[in-house]
């Protein structure tokens, strides 16, 4: 089933952390299987500085006798390649023994830098950006905000997703958001199935893309990406995805300044809207809209085929 | 250390943790009417005192407060009373409702008042995608509009939107009929077997089998009545559709027979 969620303020910075926690803490029924952010704080002003987001294991990967020495080793070997790629001034913040966020400063090819983290076992970056940040883990949004530390993140715009597996592992793998390697600060939860998965992860590898996981929302974050690279906006990528992703899906994207949603022609997965002067939120239930907004509001469902976005 | 996948996902959000069905009793009861804040109360005590209160208390007048888009609240009434809520429902909100007449001054969620039998919704708001779907009677007012697929595999009574409706409106349509004020999206009466679809505004595209019908004057008095009762105002010229049966579920042959003629 799965359950998506997105707000984006007009006006400036909020608690987008504990709030968007709350909307999917509410939607836990939607998919208790893992729980993911995409949050965007303030926009740095200092060029060249990156936040990435990096796991060397997942919650549920087994812990043999080496597991620790391992983590220490990989995450050792991380540190020493974004030195050697260029990267400078590297800060480390450890999220779980398994998971870390660095930021840094980098002019270079992000996806060089991204190939050479991920080279090493068991590494995958979750996200690398101006002023995004990918978290994402097994379990329920309280345990996971817990975990990471999010009701402290303030920031203008977010997205999330709460999974129910169902084609695909339950692993952090697994979990949306999706970073749209490898480019900075696109991220896409989507609730649905896409049936020409196979068609368009080929078609992107042959430009040289890579997939971590075996789940179809991943194409969706790169196909829009290399849209934009190619120079779409966000609203015309999503559109010419409407008409070259095949299945049902309703799905959201944002970028380091804008929010949109998508839906497909059979409108078969849900989304309730809510739209006001400093705030849009947007979930599968209403009842995640309530909890940041606590009051009789005015909701509606996008019809078939409807593309909208947000800047914040 | 946590061992692999302990403990990390539960599945209390499923509704598997509150067992305990009784009724609250919060409600205040004055004569035959009650009222009741849902604030703080889960779908299941919601629903379990609005049955108390029917059921067991007599009263025929019941306003809720504060439902909050909560999921599947005015559930399985089956007796002619008179609801009100103060607010806005989730999904699944008044279905399998046999009599009662139900005010929602809000919005509902997906597939509000499926499969009701007899009785009268009227949401003040809009309404999510599958929309009265499978209702056998009764009439579900909406006076917003409202998402895909409303009244698919409608089998009676009367839906009347104010505002638009989006794709395969009317999908799989037995008999009832649809009154639609605005513009509705591609699919219309889709496959539809019997019924009758009334379309004020624009149509993108008719589904398969479904065709312009004869307007008669049965169809002015049937829309003139439901426009006096629901206080709507003067009709908008309309137009009609039903089934073309052209579909092979309508050839009388048997397969046996069809090879005979073939």
């Amino acid at each position: 089933m799965c359950g998506i969620a997105g707000i984006i303020y007009r006006d400036g910075t909020h608690d987008i952390g504990r709030e968007m926690t709350a909307m999917l803490q509410s939607m836990k029924h939607r998919g208790p299987d893992s729980t993911g952010f995409a949050l965007y704080g303030p926009p740095r002003t200092d060029n060249g500085t990156y936040a990435m987001r990096v796991k060397l294991a997942d919650a549920n990967t087994p812990r043999d006798f080496e597991f620790h020495d391992r983590l220490v080793r990989h995450r050792a070997e991380v540190e020493r390649r974004l030195v050697a790629v260029g990267a400078t001034d590297a800060e480390y913040e450890d999220s779980t023994e398994y998971a870390f966020n660095v930021t840094f400063g980098y002019d270079g090819d992000l996806k060089l830098l991204a190939d050479r983290v991920e080279n090493i076992p068991g590494a995958e970056v979750l996200s690398i950006g101006r002023s995004l940040q990918i978290v994402k883990d097994l379990g329920d949004a309280e345990q996971v905000a817990d975990e990471y530390n999010l009701d402290r993140f303030v920031g203008s715009h977010a997205i999330g997703h709460v999974r129910m597996a169902t084609e695909s592992d339950v692993d952090i793998s697994g979990a949306h958001p999706y970073w749209a390697y490898p480019f900075s600060d696109i991220a896409v939860v989507h609730n649905g199935q896409l049936t020409n998965y196979f068609y368009w992860r080929r078609r992107l590898e042959r430009s040289g893309h890579r997939f971590q996981s075996e789940c179809d929302s991943e194409i969706i974050a790169v196909y829009l990406a290399e849209r934009m690279a190619e120079g779409a906006s966000l609203e015309d990528a999503m559109r010419q995805s409407l008409e070259e992703l095949d299945g049902v899906f309703t799905y959201i994207c944002v970028t380091d300044d804008a929010l949109g949603m998508a839906k497909d022609e059979l409108a078969a997965k849900p989304l309730v809207l809510y739209e006001a002067d400093d705030l849009v939120a947007l979930a599968s239930e209403e009842v995640a809209i309530r909890q940041i907004v606590d009051r009789e509001i005015d909701t509606y469902d996008p019809y078939e085929g409807e593309v909208m976005v947000w800047q914040r | 250390m946590a061992a692999v996948g302990e403990s990390r996902i539960t599945y209390d959000a499923r509704g598997l943790v509150e067992i305990d069905g009784t009724p609250p009793g919060v409600a205040e009861i004055d004569g035959d009417r009650a009222t009741f804040d849902a604030r703080e109360l889960t779908t299941r005590k919601i629903n379990a005192e609005l049955r108390r209160l029917v059921y067991e208390e007599g009263v025929t007048d019941v306003t809720i407060a504060n439902p909050g888009a909560k999921h599947s609240l005015g559930v399985g009434i089956l007796t002619r009373c008179r609801i009100t809520f103060e607010g806005s429902l989730g999904y699944f909100g008044c279905g399998l409702i046999d009599g009662p007449e139900i005010h929602v001054k809000g919005r509902v969620g997906w597939s509000s008042c499926e499969n009701m039998m007899s009785g009268v919704v009227v949401i003040d708001g809009n309404a999510g995608s599958l929309t009265a779907a499978a209702i056998r009677g009764g009439d579900v007012v909406v006076h917003g509009r409202v998402g895909a697929r409303t009244g698919i595999d409608q089998k009676g009574g009367t839906v009347i939107i104010a505002g638009s409706a989006g794709s395969m409106t009317g999908f799989m349509m037995q008999r009832g009929r649809q009154i639609i004020l605005g513009d509705v999206g591609p699919g219309l009466g889709d496959s539809m077997y019997d019924g009758t679809i009334y379309v004020g505004g624009k149509v993108k595209a008719l589904g398969v089998d479904c065709v312009p019908g004869e307007w008669t004057d049965a169809d002015t008095e049937f829309i003139e009545r439901k426009f006096r009762i629901y206080g709507l105002g003067s009709p908008p010229e309309l137009q009609k559709f039903v089934c073309g049966k052209q579909l092979y579920n309508y050839d009388t042959l048997e397969p046996s027979e069809r090879k005979l003629v073939l």
